[in-house]
């Protein structure tokens, strides 16, 4: 029976939110130590800042007092099962079908009567389990498009020994001040879309444990076997096959 | 709404968190994935770009307008001061350690060596960014002419200044001593190093953190490792506050 969410997708999104989770945490952290952004390659002086953030409070980093060091340790080894995954998960999308079929949005579903259908599909008893909607479809293509591959991107840009590498990737971004405000922004929208994703899920628990099982695909899913009629003998409700 | 509920949860995930993360980051297997993870983006970044492969340089006109002084921005002592004041007639670089033929050098001779300019980008562990103009030799020259040794696997570099009272040192492999953009800097945009930016000299190893670029050079010594060397970490901000050694990332 066709599973509603591939072993693949299941494994990446634990593993997944476990690094993200620790990778903002510490990113926190990290933030603490120069609280400050700039665009364009250079920039030290917070008067020449374009955004000044605060400074975040123990309860929200990792670890919970300031420590770069510790922090950038937690970060930078959380990076690697966070990149290569996003790679993994790619590659798992479209090989099974995953993006196709549930992500890949048509020109109908940007128009505003898709929206409202979405919407109104969502808030509708049952509404959750009837795939994927044009809302859903833009979100999730957003964060998987977007969202996690400038994350990865970003990260390597700022990093002094990957530019070696590749010192394309930070002319891509506008320089490197630029890549660290944009990885800065990067990261709220994915917590912005992480905090919609926790309360919609915890609104039906059903969706989370399917994102352990996998589920069943309902249009997919076999008919019940009829129920056998009640067998005389076993009145008081015995199961009829022992 | 519930709110000293929520209130003392977040307390109490706070303290658990507090007290869970201390243990598994104290934790050997942690520590080895920590190391594991580093030493990887070493090697990546190597793979990638090559051993020579070169931090991006920039143009006079993309220089920041100053080049900010940070940790030591001044040398405590009357014998330094005084040095300053005089244009360091009397500062010897020296190269030592394992190598056949051990160096001293005065500013003078340094500067008659082949010289290298280049416009690259200072980042800060931090998170901050500095673009400036340096010019001295490369390290290579140096340790070619000290010959230095095949089991030489790290070069240290010995301050003059103190940083919280600790003397300031660190250290680098091989692939980064020999890298072309690795240079002992006397000048900063076209003038001699000013003191916040670690006069008379420094060091310059571009495609690393700022705490690599050590400043107030006053020695470079080959060493087969660093285990004997402060708390063995490899530099004053590894030994002291727990900063990778690989400062690439």
């Amino acid at each position: 029976m066709a599973k509603k969410h591939a072993l693949s997708t299941r494994l990446w999104h634990w593993v997944n939110a476990g690094a993200i989770i620790v990778l903002f945490m510490t990113g926190l952290n990290i933030s603490n130590a120069h609280r400050h952004l700039y665009w364009g390659d250079y920039g030290f002086d917070p008067k020449d800042a374009w955004l000044s953030v605060i400074k975040f409070p123990g309860w929200a980093t990792i670890p919970q007092h300031y420590n770069l060091a510790m922090a950038r340790d937690w970060h930078i080894t959380a990076a690697w099962p966070f990149g290569i995954g996003v790679v993994f998960i790619w590659a798992a999308m479209l090989i099974n079908g995953h993006f196709r079929r549930d992500l890949m949005t048509a020109p109908k579903d940007w128009t505003p009567g898709a929206v409202i259908a979405s919407i109104k599909a969502h808030s509708g008893p049952g509404g959750h389990t009837h795939g994927y909607n044009s809302v859903q479809k833009i979100l999730y293509g957003g964060v998987f498009g977007v969202l996690l591959p400038l994350m990865l991107f970003t990260g390597l840009a700022i990093s002094p020994g990957f530019q070696a590498a590749a010192p394309w990737l930070l002319d891509l971004f506008g320089g490197r001040q630029s890549a660290r405000s944009l990885h800065f922004l990067a990261a709220w929208a994915i917590f912005a879309f992480f905090v919609i994703h926790i309360v919609l899920a915890v609104s039906d628990w059903r969706l989370i444990l399917e994102m352990f099982t996998g589920g069943t695909r309902e249009a997919e899913a076999a008919p019940a076997p009829p129920l056998p009629e009640p067998d005389p003998a076993t009145e008081e409700g015995a199961p009829a096959h022992g | 709404m519930v709110d000293l509920p929520r209130r003392s949860l977040l307390a109490g995930m706070a303290a658990l968190g507090a007290s869970a993360c201390s243990k598994i980051n104290e934790s050997e297997t942690t520590q080895a994935l920590f190391k594991a993870a580093e030493d990887g983006h070493r090697a990546v970044h190597r793979a990638l770009a090559g051993k020579q492969g070169l931090a991006p340089e920039y143009t006079r006109a993309e220089r920041s307008p100053t080049f900010r002084g940070n940790g030591s921005v001044t040398v405590e002592g009357a014998a330094y001061q005084d040095q300053l004041a005089r244009g360091f007639p009397d500062w010897r670089l020296e190269v030592r350690g394992l190598v056949d033929q051990p160096l001293s050098l005065s500013l003078a001779d340094i500067r008659a060596l082949p010289q290298r300019t280049q416009i690259t980008r200072h980042d800060c562990v931090e998170g901050w960014s500095a673009i400036g103009e340096w010019t001295g030799p490369q390290l290579a020259a140096l340790l070619d002419a000290a010959k230095v040794r095949k089991e030489a696997n790290f070069i240290v570099f010995r301050c003059a200044d103190t940083y919280r009272d600790k003397p300031y040192y660190e250290s680098i492999d091989m692939v980064d001593a020999y890298h072309p953009q690795t240079i002992i800097a006397h000048s900063l945009n076209g003038e001699p190093l000013p003191e916040k930016n670690g006069a008379p000299l420094r060091m310059r190893i571009e495609r690393q953190l700022g705490y690599k670029q050590a400043k107030y050079v006053e020695a470079i010594e080959a060493v087969t490792s660093f285990d004997q060397i402060g708390q063995g970490g490899g530099g004053f901000w590894e030994d002291y506050a727990g900063y990778q050694w690989y400062a690439g990332v």
